[in-house]
């Protein structure tokens, strides 16, 4: 206990627990003294799980102390995110429609979380199904940004990306559906890597979009990001869709990312684009030349396609997926006329928020008869064009950079009451998650509005399978620059009054 | 009634007019797997109600289907014993509707792409009846409507595995349909994919039909639902067929019928309008996400052809052809696969082919049905093949009458025990030539003047009416011909 | 689905009828949502529209991102959840059975 563990790193924590430093309990109880210091102003826990945390604790310091060899995540405290699966604690998903519903059972990624020694203290609030950019689409809370509590930490994966920004906890999952990990990450100056689609098991995550749905780590460095993924990649046998691969191995190389071919997109960087963020990422250009890496342009021409592609596929599983919430297994049930179908209706109307409801009868829409070829089917061929643009990218290059998003952290209840300003939010992190390529964001810079400082987020795009490789790079990146060690500002004031458009 | 049966088509009593049944049908049957198509719960009918579940067949959020390899095995033999072809690629779809039912608000099927397409029947007159194709689907849970004010769901069933046949509408007759059906099953159950038990629902059927008069188009044709039986399937068409046919003579173009579900009553023998579904048949169909695609390879196809056991038509010539019997006696042994091979095996063994159909198609037929028993199939008989054959050959040395034969038989149901044995501890044996036979005969004579007489006037079957009491007297165990020749002897040595 | 007789696209789709897609999703919404609704949605709708800008003609449809095929599991059985975890989040249940609103059969 010569230092407070919570500055270390997951990596860092982990070694020290093993090799005998410190205990568990200690950890936690570090970790929920510093969220119960800052929950007042963040408000990133949907529910926290003192008792089940500090008995894990417990278990594990017994453990050690029999000499049992400990996991890669011993002794460290993390976050989920309120759409995981952990039997028996509640997973609301921001919606109303499973207000007190606990899971019969454990996530596949969950349990080898457990498995590994990590100890999951809390569920973080998140907008309704993981539906939205803001976190404001939550039938229960609305994290702040730990930047500015004024703005949104971004979202979906609000709180998830709060606690690790704040230092609440090391580490936290997110689920990333068209962006939802990587930019609260950019938001919030951390790292949020969305892997290939397949590499994380689903088997326990709540669907929103099936085809597009990862599990997705926060950490505040990517070797913290590489060992959560060490833990929870790999084949699955209860996720079809999950990649018949082992455990993602770190790559290390001694040249780091020299003689690295690095594609730019034009279409990434638009004319449009908000003059910090493109000044921030110029920088971080000349970083990776500096690094040895070699800038090559490259085109991605159907990009401006992505986000009606996304919001049409998104919807549409969506839709499908949603309809299991029905009031007769799970949630509350509100009695219509007294006939089923009136049941199903009513206690739809009652448990899904504005935002869900949008994109069930959107998703409805394009697939219903007479609209499926004009907009579903339509969008899957589009979608297909965006994984060629891809594919022949990386033809050229090893991996491929742009912003994050569009824009730093936005204020709370700016978008709120814009649905269309808020979808065009996901135009950088969409397109990758069509083509369900890995991506990593890590911070770049930053930029000061109004009197303080907001990170800026770059990504970093891989070809598929190619996790490793671009984790490598951004641990590369991140060691040549310190954007990464700065932290938010401790003890901000808490936002005055409530936010314009935010629901509690 | 009859005039549906004996012709094609059916001449209304009315008008004269010959009118043309079209039929096609749609059979849903569950497959014998051990676990559910997409989890690992039990297949399993009549557990306590949602026992057999899990966060995968309750749709519990985030839980994910991973296909049952076993099950795709099942249908793909099927396919193959139908003639069908196999596609090389197919894939599952999503078929989205409300009902309380269906826990994901989604069906697992296939739709554009299904694993089979093709095939058919040949009926008994030699007329083909395609298929259209078949496909790979999951049950439904099942909602219970008849206890107390709500209604009540059970999952068990949610899950288990379908393969839903659509045949082309090549029938005309409501017999054709019950052979059509008949044959489906044997070969269901001849590959070991289904039970096909329709009191259990795992064999359900969905007729399509509609009239038109000779040489005219198809018209409207209507679903009938809640068959249970294929008498009930037959009682329906053949209502449906009348009903179509008068409502189209009535000539007022109100009484057509209408694209429609009709429900079967099975007590009154009459079709009736379902209430029409709101918003019926958008279900969204949209190819399944959380599974990828199936692909069948040439090789595997072949592999599974020639596995495959020989099919129920084929193995009846063949009965009647090697082994001489009637094509009746073949269809009795051929209905159900484990008969049919319980049958052969005794044959060979015994190699008394004719003696085994009899016995085995009359008397252990008879005591499989007996509900005094509690042995129902084949499987689940507690002696061998090798003991029946043993029970043959002792009748056909004239060890044992065949009145012990049948006691023997159904001491082995009730014991297992092998019929040396029961012959022997019953006291069975079949008693040809001794002093117990004359004592026995003897003693039969006893004031049976009149018979004695008739007998000595040159009527000897009169001796008959003495053979039961001295068979009684034997407890079974004397030779009925062996007891008439003494009887006759001791008359004629009576001195007259 | 659909019958598609020019070149399916946004341009030519259409607009949505909201009340119709609310019954097919089982929604209840009020005349006031529905008004709401069907002004986001054409805007929504007009803004996807460059979607009905690009040639896709013999582009394979991507379902999925993953080119894998043929996952499956062996027929061999898995513990069921206990009735009481099956049962526990329901709304309403009698003896083990989830209850719900009388419905006659077949109904969807």
């Amino acid at each position: 206990m010569s230092r407070p563990a919570i500055s270390l790193d997951a990596c860092g924590l982990a070694a020290a627990y093993g090799a005998g430093q410190g205990s568990a309990e200690a950890n936690v109880r570090e970790a929920l003294t510093r969220i119960d210091a800052l929950e007042p102003s963040l408000g990133a826990f949907a529910t926290l799980e003192r008792e089940r945390a500090l008995e894990l604790a417990a278990g594990l310091d017994r453990d050690r102390a029999a000499g049992v060899p400990m996991g890669p995540l011993a002794g460290v405290p993390m976050a989920l995110k309120a759409n995981m699966c952990w039997k028996g604690v509640e997973a609301h998903c921001g919606s109303r429609v499973l207000a007190g519903y606990k899971p019969p059972y454990t996530a596949t990624f969950v349990q080898r979380l457990l498995d590994a020694g990590a100890i999951p203290v809390g569920m973080t609030h998140m907008d309704e199904f993981a539906m939205g950019s803001s976190g404001e689409n939550s039938a229960y809370g609305v994290p702040r940004n730990p930047w500015d509590t004024r703005r949104t930490p971004g979202g979906s994966s609000s709180g998830s990306a709060a606690s690790v920004a704040s230092g609440m906890v090391t580490i936290a999952l997110g689920s990333d559906t068209g962006g939802s990990v990587r930019q609260p990450a950019a938001f919030c100056g951390i790292a949020g890597f969305k892997p290939t689609y397949g590499r994380v098991s689903r088997y326990g995550l709540v669907a929103f979009g099936s085809s597009l749905d990862q599990v997705s780590p926060f950490a505040r460095s990517v070797r913290d990001i590489e060992r959560v993924m060490q833990v929870i990649s790999g084949v699955d046998h209860a996720d079809s869709t999950s990649a018949q691969l082992p455990a993602l191995e770190p790559e290390f190389s001694e040249s780091g990312v020299r003689g690295l071919r690095i594609g730019i997109p034009r279409e990434y960087f638009p004319a449009a684009l908000n003059g910090d963020v493109r000044a921030r990422l110029e920088e971080a250009k000349r970083k990776w030349v500096e690094l040895g890496a070699t800038l090559v342009d490259v085109e991605l021409p159907h990009t401006e396609h992505a986000i009606p592609t996304y919001y049409v596929v998104a919807t549409a599983e969506a839709s499908s997926n949603l309809a299991r919430y029905d009031g007769i297994r799970y949630g509350p049930r509100v009695e219509g006329d007294g006939s089923l179908q009136s049941m199903f209706a009513a206690t739809r109307a009652a448990g899904f928020g504005p935002e869900v409801k949008r994109r069930i009868l959107l998703g409805t829409y394009v697939l219903s008869s007479g609209y499926y070829d004009a907009w579903y089917n339509r969008a899957l061929r589009v979608r297909r064009l965006l994984r060629q643009d891809f594919d022949l990218a990386f033809q050229k290059v090893d991996l491929i950079i742009g912003p994050t998003a569009p824009t730093p952290a936005f204020l709370l209840g700016e978008k709120a009451s814009d649905p269309v300003a808020m979808y065009l939010s996901d135009v950088m992190t969409a397109p990758v998650s069509l083509a369900g390529i890995p991506a990593l964001s890590i911070p770049c810079g930053f930029v000061e509005e109004a009197g303080v400082q907001l990170p800026i987020g770059m990504q970093v795009i891989g070809p598929a399978l190619a996790d490793a490789r671009v984790l490598h790079a951004g641990r590369v990146f991140e060691a040549a620059t310190e954007h990464h060690l700065r932290r938010p500002p401790e003890g901000q004031p808490k936002a005055a009054g409530t936010n314009p458009g935010v629901r509690a | 009634m009859s005039t549906t049966n004996s012709e094609i088509g059916y001449v209304s009593p009315k008008t004269q007019v010959r009118w043309i049944p079209v039929i096609g049908l749609e059979v849903h049957c569950q497959l014998k797997t051990w676990t559910k198509l997409f989890c690992g719960c039990r297949n399993e009918f009549g557990a306590t109600p949602n026992s057999r579940t899990c966060p995968v067949c309750t749709a519990q959020p985030g839980a994910l289907p991973v296909l049952n390899r076993e099950a795709l095995e099942l249908a793909l033999r099927t396919a193959l014993a139908l003639g069908a072809s196999v596609a090389p690629t197919s894939k599952f779809d999503r078929k989205n509707y409300f009902y309380c039912d269906l826990p994901k608000g989604y069906q697992i099927s296939q739709f554009d792409q299904p694993y089979c397409t093709g095939g058919g029947i040949t009926l008994e007159s030699g007329k083909r009846v395609r298929l259209t194709r078949i496909h790979l689907e999951e049950d439904a849970g099942k909602a219970i409507h008849d206890r107390g004010d709500t209604t009540l769901v059970d999952l068990n069933r949610a899950g288990v595995p379908l393969i839903e046949s659509v045949s082309e509408a090549d029938m005309q007759t409501s017999q054709e349909a019950f052979e059509y059906l008949t044959a489906l099953k044997e070969i269901l159950q001849y590959v070991g994919a289904s039970d096909c038990d329709m009191e259990k629902g795992s064999l359900r059927c969905d007729v399509n039909i509609s009239v038109r008069p000779e040489g005219e188009p198809w018209r409207t044709k209507v679903e009938l639902k809640n068959l249970n039986s294929f008498r009930n399937v037959q009682a329906s068409i053949e209502f449906e067929i009348r009903r179509q046919v008068e409502a189209y003579e009535s000539g007022d173009p109100a009484q057509f019928p209408v694209q429609e579900t009709r429900l079967f009553d099975a007590e009154k023998g009459v079709t009736r309008s379902m209430r029409r579904k709101e918003d019926a048949h958008d279900y969204r169909y949209f190819p399944e996400p959380d599974l990828p695609p199936i692909t069948v390879s040439a090789e595997r196809l072949d592999r599974l052809r020639s596995a495959l056991p020989e099919l129920p038509t084929a193995r009846r010539a063949r009965y009647q052809k090697d082994f001489g019997l009637s094509a009746y006696d073949a269809g009795v042994l051929t209905a159900d696969r484990a008969l049919s091979e319980f049958f052969e095996t005794v044959a060979r063994l015994s190699k008394l082919p004719k003696e085994a159909s009899n016995w085995i198609s009359n008397e252990l037929l008879r005591n499989l049905n007996d509900p005094l028993l509690p042995i129902r199939s084949i499987d689940e008989l507690p002696f061998r093949p090798h003991d029946m054959s043993l029970l043959l050959g002792m009748l056909d040395k004239g060890e044992i009458s065949g009145q012990a034969g049948r006691k023997v038989l159904r001491a082995m149901f009730e014991t297992g025990k092998s019929p040396k044995d029961l012959v022997a501890s019953l006291g069975l044996e079949q008693v040809n030539d001794s002093a117990a036979l004359d004592d026995w005969c003897r003693e039969a004579l006893v004031g049976k003047d009149k018979i004695i007489a008739d007998v000595r006037a040159g009527k000897t079957k009169a001796v008959g009416a003495l053979v039961g009491p001295v068979m009684k007297a034997s407890k079974g165990s004397a030779n009925p011909q062996v007891v008439q020749e003494i009887l006759l002897r001791l008359i004629a040595e009576m001195p007259s | 689905m659909s019958d598609s007789k020019p070149a399916p696209s946004p341009a030519n789709a259409g607009a949505p009828d909201v009340l119709h897609i609310a019954r097919l999703a089982r929604l209840a919404i009020d005349p006031r949502q529905e008004l709401e609704l069907r002004e986001q949605f054409t805007r929504i709708l007009e803004a996807f529209k460059t979607l009905s800008t690009l040639n896709v003609d013999g582009v394979e449809p991507m379902t999925r991102p993953t080119d894998f095929t043929d996952v499956m599991r062996d027929d061999r059985e898995h513990s069921s959840l206990g009735l009481d975890e099956t049962l526990a989040n329901a709304p309403a249940r009698i003896e083990t059975f989830f209850s719900v609103p009388k419905t006659i059969g077949g109904e969807q």
